[in-house]
């Protein structure tokens, strides 16, 4: 019997130490991510105006900006995200030095924005989307980098996340990372996909979420219930939206629907940056959304 | 014999004032639903208009002054229309069926009033267009009144 207690408690401390070590923040270490080092002379220097596209289609406002109404360049942070896990913060991501991200180095900045890991190695909650951002091109991150730096500084502290036991525990969130983060990413270069899947992640909220918060990716863009718990997020698939290929143009320039409805909700934020891409990456996404398969 | 005894008056008084106040809020109720209805009708009627003008202006349709213009000139009455009968009060999105109606139409009735105003004013400058260029650079204030408006005061979808 005693012999038995051993192994129960061997067994425990043994899986114990396998999800400890499985959960562990995993960090981008400069000499894996070489190009971003700024005294890196191989790569393409940062280019700043391309950053503001990266940062545009990214939405990285639309989260970050500070109250409705204040600049929209200003992230100072703010706003609440409720979910079914708790309630999340946008962080001041502004170029302030003790309160945003204006001491970071570009490979902190990659790290965060591509494996959801802080300077200070701990996991974010991925209602930061690292799970799409995780597929950006190394030349976008250092040049959304280049771009935030220009950006104006807040000194708003960031607000403290309200999340219950056991999703307050921030090394569970390296297992869900092991579980949800995808296998592969589309290739930059396909835009309509890169552009879907990465840089303006709109699976993020169109694409249902199981019971752990991590995507069912066999119902790709089907549509989801709105985590705020009003209405529901519409399917994206060519059977579910029936519009062509103007209709989806159209609706992410002017945000107007075939009916001549107006775009509503988190789609304004999201209409208002995708009209400032140029037409052909609307294009893109248009002919990638009518290549879906029907659900 | 008492026909009338203390208990069941004060029932019979008590049984009319239910059935009144239930009269009343089910007129309420008729008032409301009628001007949600009529309020669908308004917004049926400028996305029908906003569309006559949104198809020239993306090419869908050929441009053709005298319908671009009587489009203008419907909208513009269509956004002067006068909230009273309309925007009844107590016919918000949760207590009336099919409204998506926010409390701060009337809470800020002001605010409210202006973003009618903008559409007004965008389509009253429509109603003399006489080329696409024109009609295209004057779009832009149609759909962004839309938005406008809806950020601020529509509630979301059901």
């Amino acid at each position: 019997m005693r012999t038995l207690i051993k192994f129960a408690i061997l067994g425990a401390a043994l899986v114990g130490a396998a999800l400890w070590w499985m959960s562990a923040p995993q960090g981008l270490s400069e000499a894996h991510f070489f190009i971003y080092a700024t005294n890196d002379k191989s790569g393409p220097p940062p280019d700043a105006e391309v950053g503001k596209l990266v940062f545009i289609a990214g939405g990285c406002a639309a989260c970050h900006s500070a109250e409705t109404g204040a600049d929209p360049l200003l992230l100072a942070g703010g706003k609440d995200f409720p979910s079914d896990f708790g309630t999340f913060y946008a962080p001041n991501i502004s170029s302030d030095t003790q309160y945003g991200i204006g001491s970071w180095t570009v490979t902190e900045f990659a790290t965060a924005v591509t494996l959801g890991v802080s300077p200070d190695q701990k996991h974010y909650y991925p209602a930061f989307p690292y799970t799409a951002y995780a597929g950006l091109s190394r030349k976008d991150v250092t040049d959304l980098f280049a771009y935030m730096q220009t950006l104006p500084a807040s000194d708003t502290p960031s607000r403290a996340h309200e999340v219950g036991f056991p999703f307050n525990i921030r090394r569970g969130i390296g297992l869900w990372k092991q579980r949800y983060m995808p296998d592969s990413y589309p290739d930059p270069t396909d835009r309509g996909a890169y552009l879907v899947e990465t840089l303006a992640h709109c699976g993020e909220c169109h694409t249902p979420r199981d019971a752990l918060g991590g995507l069912d990716r066999t119902r790709w863009l089907h549509g989801a219930p709105n985590p705020s718990g009003k209405g529901t997020i519409p399917g994206l698939t060519p059977a579910q939206l029936e519009w062509s290929e103007p209709d989806i143009v159209e609706y992410l320039t002017s945000g107007f629907t075939p009916e001549y409805d107006s775009a509503g909700g988190e789609m304004v934020h999201v209409i208002e940056n995708l009209a400032q891409l140029p037409r052909a990456d609307r294009e893109a996404i248009a002919a990638y959304l009518l290549a879906l398969p029907a659900p | 014999m008492r026909i009338f005894s203390g208990k069941p008056m004060m029932a019979l008084v008590g049984a009319t004032c239910i059935a009144g106040a239930t009269m009343a809020a089910s007129h309420a109720g008729k008032v409301h639903d009628g001007a949600v209805g009529a309020r669908h009708a308004q917004m049926q009627m400028i996305s029908y208009h906003t569309g006559v003008l949104g198809d020239m202006a993306k090419g869908s349709v050929d441009f053709d002054a005298a319908m671009a213009q009587a489009a203008a000139a419907n909208l513009k009455h269509l956004a002067a229309m006068a909230p009273a009968t309309l925007w009844t009060d107590g016919s918000e999105q949760g207590a009336v069926e099919g409204s998506r109606a926010k409390p701060e139409i009337w809470s800020d009735a002001a605010g409210f009033a202006a973003k009618f105003k903008v559409l007004e004013d965008a389509s009253a400058a429509l109603m003399d267009v006489a080329d696409l260029d024109a009609l295209r650079a004057g779009m832009g204030g149609v759909s962004g009144s839309c938005k406008g408006c809806h950020q601020g005061y529509r509630g979301p979808k059901n």
